[in-house]
């Protein structure tokens, strides 16, 4: 086709035994495709998705050519780190606006490109439309920044202002929902 | 350096006393007794009036096994926390008592990062591992990032060895119930499928649990769910470690805390180190447990790095968090 793709390919892990390997692979593989196709469908920046085999647990997509976000996070200035986090916040919303929950947000998997955010690996993605879905999903984000981006205190901050300008439902119960969560970590 | 350290954390008591050579951890002697409950789970108040009976003599006999005197000792380091209050009061105050009596300085550490740095002590070509940590109440995966030993995944409810306590309870094992879940899964043959629960980097096994329990009620032979069990939770917790070393890029990985005694789990780890070209570390079971050989060893790093502590920080912490550790030792 002339196009740089992706194939995700979910390798089987010799440490499982087979039954669990097999179920988690295809389940897993499955959960993905859908969810990425959802996702476009709501506007959000993901990969195009051009093939899919679940017994092999492959996704062939789009490549993104551009940085990780953890890549370029902590060497921005402060104002584009703002920028950056607002989008990465807005684009979060919109996910959550359809209870496309993505399961593992981490500044890993995250591409800057085109001045827009775009989200891979989904494999840990999910529907659900529970509050406590969001702030989990949320939660992760924020212990991402806290383990690997700690020196910018602001960060989550600001992908909240940007969460809170997208989201159509009340931003303010998924803050509480995120403060229980944190209150609820074992030895808090 | 000679440091004595005492741990009581949970249901164990443990003194040990270890001597610093070239920076590597020597153990002089290293003695714990453990707390068994005659039913249920461990009773705080029980287990730290256990540790009070035993402490005085456990310290003399390490002492004496050592081949040391108590002039010789050069500092008394305790488990700050996390852990059980009363127990912990009970070990604190055994060592403020004999670092005031001995007239020489005290530390409380961070158990759980005691048991990754027993492990850089002990193990050699361990440097700079992920921990995956598990025992009864804790279960964390510890690395060190960005200046300090951050928290990269943890269990939402309860720890991993609590879970099988608890089930091994539930079908009527005793106290510890680990190792005989580990006899009965070895004659597991059938999965029966059990709720795989991760959340990000965070592991749940009440629901697991549950599940566990059910199949039991519903006449499933406890071979297979314990098989199942195992193959279950362990699988989830090398899969929360293997994502850790892949955010951290680091290429070893350390098992700590009493359930790293479990063949099955270290199998599994092992192997999953091997498939990302990792080493794999364990160090031997007595310092894997619950013990005080780490937390003096910890205690001798922390003081040997400039830090100290007067008798009125030497207050305990229940909820000790691992990233509140200053790690003024590691650059």
């Amino acid at each position: 086709m002339g196009k740089t793709v992706v194939e995700k390919r979910r390798v089987k892990k010799a440490y499982r035994i087979k039954e669990i390997d097999t179920l988690l692979i295809a389940s897993r593989t499955k959960e993905e495709a859908k969810l990425i196709a959802e996702s476009r469908s709501y506007g959000v920046s993901v990969p195009l998705i051009y093939d899919v085999d679940l017994a092999q647990g492959i996704i062939t997509m789009e490549y993104i050519p551009g940085k990780r976000v953890k890549d370029i996070l902590n060497s921005l200035e402060e104002t584009e780190r703002k920028q950056l986090c607002q989008k990465i916040g807005e684009s979060i919303a919109r996910l959550h606006n359809h209870e496309i929950i993505h399961g593992d947000i981490t500044t890993s998997n995250m591409i800057f490109l085109n001045d827009r955010i775009h989200f891979i690996d989904f494999g840990l993605g999910c529907k659900n439309g529970e509050m406590e879905a969001k702030g989990v999903d949320l939660h992760v984000l924020m212990e991402a920044f806290e383990s690997t981006h700690s020196k910018y205190s602001h960060c989550f901050e600001y992908v909240f202002e940007g969460y809170k300008k997208q989201f159509s439902g009340d931003a303010s119960a998924v803050m509480k929902k995120i403060e229980d969560i944190v209150r609820r970590g074992r030895y808090r | 350096m000679i440091c004595l350290g005492i741990e009581g954390t949970a249901h164990s008591i443990g003194v040990g006393i270890i001597k610093d050579v070239k920076g590597n951890c020597r153990i002089l002697s290293n003695l714990i007794k453990t707390y068994k409950p005659e039913k249920g789970g461990i009773h705080p108040r029980e287990a730290a009036n256990h540790h009070a009976t035993y402490i005085a003599n456990l310290i003399s006999e390490s002492v004496q096994k050592a081949d040391v005197d108590f002039a010789d000792i050069d500092l008394v380091s305790f488990s700050q926390g996390p852990g059980l209050g009363p127990c912990l009061r009970t070990a604190a105050t055994a060592a403020r008592a004999l670092a005031l009596t001995i007239e020489k300085p005290v530390m409380g550490v961070n158990h759980c990062v005691a048991h990754l740095e027993i492990g850089r002590g002990t193990v050699r070509g361990c440097t700079d591992p992920v921990l995956l940590y598990v025992s009864g109440a804790n279960t964390q995966v510890i690395a060190f990032a960005e200046g300090k030993y951050r928290v990269f995944g943890e269990t939402l409810d309860i720890g991993i060895g609590n879970c099988l306590d608890k089930f091994g309870r539930a079908i009527s094992l005793e106290f510890p119930c680990g190792p005989k879940i580990e006899e009965l899964a070895k004659n597991g043959t059938r999965y029966l499928p059990l709720p795989y629960s991760i959340k990000g980097m965070d592991i749940a096994f009440s629901g697991l649990l549950t599940a566990a329990e059910n199949y039991v009620s519903k006449g499933q032979s406890l071979e297979d769910v314990c098989y199942s069990m195992q193959e279950t939770t362990f699988a989830m917790l090398t899969e929360v470690t293997e994502r850790a070393m892949a955010h951290t890029e680091k290429q070893e990985v350390l098992l700590g805390g009493g359930v790293a005694s479990n063949k099955r789990l270290r199998e599994m780890v092992k192997t999953m180190a091997r498939d990302r070209s990792a080493t794999f570390f364990v160090p031997s079971r007595d310092v894997c447990v619950d013990n005080g050989a780490m937390i003096a060893w910890l205690g001798f790093l922390m003081y040997n790095s400039g830090l100290r502590m007067s008798i009125d920080e030497s207050i305990i912490n229940q909820r000790y968090r691992t990233d509140m550790v200053e790690v003024s030792w590691r650059g």
